[in-house]
């Protein structure tokens, strides 16, 4: 006789390969992104970050899973983040109060000053800066990659491309490149609705950025990039791919930048009730919470936890670093070639 | 007479040329809802519809290549880029393109291309850039630099008035910076080609453009109130055709030259109105060609790094002060 009675609720298999700790190691970089963000913002109304300042409100989860579909640790997979994949470094390994130094151009930060936001990098740990040139990255990571295969080593390139950032001619000429050199380079592709503020529709013609692929002679797949796992997964499929030598492939992110532009801009020209769904209804961080404890596999509690623990550690890097020193002026001389290992003083300094 | 900024003085004059002249046209990327990310343009669109108004894909060359085709069929393209660090994006089309179309095949192309230039802004090495000595080497183009809200709105006319491309380089740390009455109605065009003296004076010549126009003229009032020197400022205005013989002019009653510009040096174009000087007006020099610029490294974003790197008023006072010495 069949039985009646309701089976003992079962939490359902965790996809992806991932394990539970996998879970819990994803959830801390989304809420670690999230809030040094938040602390980069409090840090830029205060003039303690200088210049601008753009998030990653609503992207954070593609930015993460993508970046964690990689192999990491020294001298393993290689990715170049933009401004809005500040999540990615993280996942690579990139330490919160490097970040904050950066931010904040101090003498100790990575790039001693010089640069700013995420324009800094640590090959070793698998993250190139980017420059402010849109698409510049393309061929870089392109080279990045060529040297991959020709030396015959398992490893993949990662590299981000913004909806708007798809019209440079080097997004095209890259791109190209790495696909007839047949190079293991994975190219993410972010459809956030906006590029500062002209939407796609005048960006390009396609509907979706995975088309474009086609013109290219590649794989191209279209995810939605605040589902967490599905850009995992796609990710995952498409690095093991190029690390099998199968070359190039394009993943489409579909998201949504909730912020403007950058800090200054009021988003005047994005519709609010758009904004708002966004906001309430397709919030990356929130639906990933929701998968993880409606599927029974990690408790609310234990995120909790984690979000304490994320405080705490941006509380303490912030503390450690924000009264540091900016760069010495005369610093700004050394290293524009490792011969002459100094530009020249002008003449009148010394007067 | 209302006080005008800089940028609504450039602003003025893009607006009373679309007025003017309906082969005028704009575009960029976010010149159209957006105004342009420094509001260059806002309110064109409403006025002037989409057609004359565009907003463009993120692809400099697409846009100064297809401002150079609408120019050849007897349209005035005005080209923004948001930074002008992005014009090298454009160099292909600047240089190969462009400037060779007269000369080559005959080709009008009466383009503008203008952007925000410049630093002591924190933006960094990408978005600080004074890209003129790039194009100042490439025959056939034409560079207006203006200094002050009269010429902004004077050079922006003339520009696409000319018959010719010109790169019009403003500077962002002057766009709201600087105020000027400007009389409503009458009309301002600033001849290219012409220098402008911003400030008489005998002893010593400063020669200049853009930003440390303003530098300079600080300067001179320093060292007319602490060392009772009197410093001549010749602001450029056009850098290139250059105005050779407004230079020469100073030079000959000065006698002693000090080129500022806010560009790094190697390269510059210091170098060139130097060589000039001393092709034009040697006899007349009482002291060496001595130039002021920004050291030759990246831009760094740093406030102390960026202080140090860029030309301030202090060094134009030390500079000057050895060279009247000399
Ligand atoms: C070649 C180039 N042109 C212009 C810019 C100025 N700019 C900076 S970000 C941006 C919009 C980028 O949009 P998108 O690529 O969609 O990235 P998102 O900001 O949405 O992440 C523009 C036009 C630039 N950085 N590079
Ligand atoms: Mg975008």
């Amino acid at each position: 006789m069949v039985s009646r009675a309701a089976p003992a609720r079962q939490s359902p298999p965790i996809p992806a390969g991932l394990t539970r700790d996998h879970l819990v190691e994803i959830y801390r970089y989304l809420r670690l992104t999230r809030t040094l963000e938040e602390r980069l913002t409090a840090l830029y109304r205060q003039s303690k970050v200088i210049g601008g300042l753009f998030r990653s409100l609503g992207q954070e989860g593609e930015s993460v899973a993508t970046a964690y579909a990689l192999a990491r640790g020294p001298n393993q997979d290689i990715l170049s983040p933009l401004i809005r994949n500040l999540g990615s470094m993280l996942v690579m390994g990139a330490p919160p109060i490097e970040i904050l130094r950066q931010y904040m151009a101090k003498a100790e930060g990575p790039t001693r000053g010089r640069e700013l936001n995420v324009h800094f990098n640590d090959l070793e740990k698998g993250y190139l800066g980017q420059i402010s040139h849109l698409g510049d990255m393309i061929p870089v990571m392109a080279g990045i990659a060529l040297t991959f295969k020709l030396r015959g080593e398992p490893r993949v390139g990662l590299v981000y491309i913004g909806d708007g950032g798809t019209s440079t001619g080097t997004f095209h000429e890259g791109l190209n490149f790495a696909v007839v050199q047949k190079v293991p380079l994975v190219v993410i592709a972010e459809y956030n609705r906006w590029a500062y503020s002209t939407p796609p529709e005048k960006q390009f013609a396609v509907k979706d950025l995975a088309e474009k692929a086609k013109a290219y002679g590649i794989p191209g797949t279209t995810v939605d990039g605040n589902d967490v796992l599905a850009v995992y997964e796609a990710t995952k499929f498409a690095v093991e791919r190029a690390r099998r030598g199968h070359g190039v492939h394009l993943i489409e992110v579909k998201t949504y930048r909730r912020t403007g532009h950058a800090e200054h801009d009021d988003q005047h020209y994005v519709p609010k009730d758009e904004l708002d769904w966004w906001a309430k209804e397709n919030d990356p961080v929130d639906r990933y919470v929701k998968q993880l404890v409606q599927n029974a596999w990690v408790e609310d509690r234990d995120l909790k936890g984690i979000d304490e623990g994320v405080k705490a550690e941006i509380d303490e890097a912030t503390d450690a670093c924000v009264d540091e020193p900016l760069p010495p002026p005369d610093s700004a001389l050394d290293g524009v070639y490792i011969d002459p290992p100094a530009a020249p003083r002008h003449w009148y300094r010394g007067l | 007479m209302a006080d005008v900024t800089y940028l609504e003085a450039l602003r003025q004059g893009l607006w009373e040329e679309m007025e003017r002249d309906p082969r005028v046209f704009i575009l960029g990327e976010d010149v159209g809802a957006y105004g342009g990310a420094f509001k260059v343009t806002e309110g064109f669109v409403k006025k002037f519809g989409e057609q004359r108004v565009i907003d463009t894909p993120i692809s400099e060359a697409a846009i100064v290549g297809a401002a150079a085709g609408a120019a050849h069929m007897g349209m005035r393209p005005v080209a923004e880029m948001q930074f002008i660090d992005f014009i090298s994006c454009a160099y292909d089309m600047l240089t190969n393109y462009v400037a060779t179309a007269r000369y080559r095949a005959g080709l009008a192309t009466p383009i503008v291309v203008r952007g925000p230039c410049g630093g002591y802004v924190r933006g960094g090495p990408f978005h600080s850039q004074n890209p003129e000595a790039a194009f100042f080497h490439t025959p056939g183009l034409k560079i207006v630099y203006p200094a002050t809200a009269r010429d902004a709105k004077g050079l922006i006319k003339a520009s696409i008035r000319d018959d010719d491309p010109v790169i019009y380089l403003e500077h962002k740390w002057l766009y709201r910076r600087i105020k000027e009455a400007l009389p409503e109605g009458e009309e301002i065009v600033t001849p290219i080609g012409e220098a402008r003296l911003a400030r008489e004076g005998k002893d010593l010549s400063i020669v200049t453009y853009g930003a440390t126009v303003w530098k300079s003229l600080e300067a001179a009032e320093q060292l007319a109130k602490d060392d009772g020197l009197s410093v001549e400022v010749l602001d450029l205005r056009t850098l290139l055709p250059m105005d050779d013989a407004a230079i020469m002019r100073s030079v000959q009653k000065t006698s002693k030259v000090l080129i500022v510009h806010e560009d790094t040096r190697t390269g510059g174009v210091a170098g060139e109105i130097a060589a000039r000087i001393n092709e034009q007006a040697f006899a007349w020099l009482d002291g060496p060609i001595m130039r002021v610029t920004a050291h030759d490294v990246p831009l760094p974003y740093a406030p102390t790094l960026e202080d140090f790197v860029l030309p301030q008023t202090d060094d134009i006072v030390k500079a000057a002060r050895w060279l009247a010495a000399y």
